[in-house]
């Protein structure tokens, strides 16, 4: 395999990006007091121990599940409310189309710090205040108007010469939809899910409002690093590289609707 | 190409749209009643009327914080679209290493923001972090706690770093969403690589391009959790942005007069913009022969 001058290019960049998490994997693996005291690239004495709190200590671990739990429900909620509604948008007029679809977008416009409030009061009239679905619920304030966005931009992309030929051979809406469309679509469907994941996933202020105990989410967590004798940064880097994991399955899982692109004579 | 017309379309967008006006429009409504009012505690509020809003427009720290906030957003803007389309250009199509392509990607994105701020604290230290020892030790004093332009480099590399690679994975998704019939024709045509990026790659792009680009704008102008965590606002106030200044008053202060009337101006200036781009993102679109 001969090495062409982008992917040199490609690497660089890859190298460049990994070089702060690689930073943090190394910091994981050492104690406080080593980190503080002196530079190394390696650790020179490496210890588990940072680890052995997470996954021993349940406000860490059960912090993971909590977050877990509300994102995935978040992005099951997002994908399937969003792909009809993205659908509409990218394929018929109809009233107030337009505004609707600038107006879901907005949403994301709005400085979380002064809604925090409203929010809390919001939820809590419906007595929702630290349960998962509230937190799944809030984040999909910001979730769903991306996903229909994203969605779109893929429907549009796809000819509508498709849509009107598998309706003259017979096929009804919800088999066009999930036999024919959504294979079409994959790209987008797998960026979309990622993103509904991701955004939820670090996203801390409004999950911390929402609970105190039983659905507090791992960032929230992570934030107790912060004590009376400055911060644990050992744990901190530890409890940031276990953050990664959940993530960087969800994109193994989708890669290869990413890479996996469009074909037309599937149809 | 027109689109069909049903106004019974409608009906596929309800759950998105009570879902989302669920819990948009209520909060609205409570913090456009805050930004009219004095509050002293429950039950004890005046109304003030336009107040807060003639307050809040004629503050100099907030003109300054404005100021700082788009010349950081445009300038992160400016680096963070081309660079993403760039690293999307340069990755390989499948096959094992598109996959490890992804992932590396993928991880800057997945660590909670506040963490992001913490590491890189350590990261940028020149005395135990990785980027200080390699800067100090090429001969470039750099600290971003003492000095304003180095905290400024800072928080656009911590910036660019962190987000970059959203661009490019949205980029890269389009890529891949360009039917394989369009290059065979440009291949027949003779067409050179840039006459392909040009009037097919990016044309077809324009959608996921438009979404990242309203997306970094939005994020980048809301910015919090990093510089908080990173350099506190500081040094002096240098990297105040927006919505730091808008936590000190709502926070710090308690002012949530003050505060719900600035979040309400916040949130139309990046409502401005954002429509701006969008009309003009797709003026751009019709103007093509895509």
């Amino acid at each position: 395999m001969k090495l062409k001058k982008r992917h040199l290019g490609l690497i660089f960049y890859l190298i460049i990006l990994f070089l702060p998490i690689y930073w943090m994997l190394n910091m994981s693996f050492r104690t406080n007091a080593d980190i503080m005291r002196s530079f190394s690239l390696i650790p020179t004495h490496p210890t588990l121990v940072n680890y052995m709190k997470i996954f021993t200590d349940p406000s860490w671990y059960s912090g993971y599940i909590n977050s877990i739990i509300y994102v995935t429900i978040n992005t099951v909620i997002s994908l399937t409310t969003a792909l009809p509604a993205a659908y509409a948008f990218s394929r018929y007029q109809f009233i107030g189309d337009k505004h609707v679809f600038f107006w879901l977008l907005t949403n994301r416009m709005a400085p979380p710090a002064v809604f925090l409030l409203p929010f809390f009061q919001l939820y809590s009239t419906f007595n929702l205040i630290d349960t998962h679905i509230a937190v799944a619920l809030s984040h999909c304030l910001f979730n769903v108007p991306l996903a229909v966005w994203i969605l779109e931009g893929f429907m549009s992309g796809v000819p509508r010469e498709i849509d009107e030929t598998a309706f003259i051979d017979g096929y009804s809406f919800p088999r066009f939809f999930i036999r024919v469309f959504i294979p079409l679509i994959r790209a987008g469907i797998g960026v979309t899910a990622f993103f509904c994941f991701m955004f939820s996933w670090v996203e801390l202020l409004l999950a911390r409002t929402l609970t105190t105990t039983a659905a507090k989410p791992i960032a929230a967590t992570m934030t107790r690093t912060v004590s009376a004798t400055g911060l644990d940064w050992g744990l901190l880097a530890a409890a940031g590289i276990l953050t990664i994991v959940p993530g960087a399955l969800v994109i193994w899982f989708v890669r290869n609707h990413l890479a996996k692109g469009f074909a037309l004579g599937r149809v | 190409m027109s689109k069909w017309r049903n106004n019974n379309a409608w009906f596929l967008v309800l759950p998105v749209f009570a879902i989302v006006a669920f819990s948009a429009i209520i909060p609205l409504m409570t913090v456009v009643n805050y930004s009219v009012q004095d509050i002293f505690g429950p039950g004890q509020r005046f109304f003030v009327g336009v107040e807060w809003f003639r307050d809040v427009l004629l503050d100099e720290r907030l003109h300054d914080a404005l100021f700082k906030q788009l010349a950081f957003s445009f300038m992160v803007l400016l680096t963070e679209i081309p660079l993403g389309i760039a690293i999307a250009l340069m990755m390989p199509k499948k096959g094992w290493t598109a996959s490890a392509c992804l992932v590396i990607l993928a991880l800057p994105l997945l660590i909670p923001w506040n963490v992001i701020g913490t590491i890189w604290i350590i990261f940028t230290r020149p005395d135990i972090g990785l980027f200080g020892a390699i800067v100090n030790n090429a001969g470039i004093a750099f600290d971003h706690t003492a000095s304003p332009v180095d905290a400024w480099i800072t928080l656009m590399l911590m910036e660019i770093w962190h987000w970059t690679p959203l661009v490019a994975l949205l980029a890269y998704a389009g890529l891949r969403a360009i039917p394989e019939a369009y290059y065979q024709a440009a291949k027949i045509d003779g067409a050179s690589s840039w006459a392909v990026f040009r009037y097919i790659q990016l044309p077809k792009m324009r959608g996921v391009l438009t979404i990242a680009l309203l997306l970094r704008f939005m994020d980048s102008f809301l910015i919090y959790a990093e510089p908080f965590v990173l350099t506190g606002g500081g040094p002096g106030n240098t990297t105040t942005f927006l919505s730091i200044y808008l936590v000190k008053i709502a926070v710090g202060q308690f002012d949530l007069g003050p505060a719900a009337a600035f979040s309400l101006i916040y949130f139309l200036i990046i409502l401005l913009f954002c429509w701006l781009f969008y009309q003009a993102l797709q003026a751009v679109g019709t103007g093509d022969k895509a």
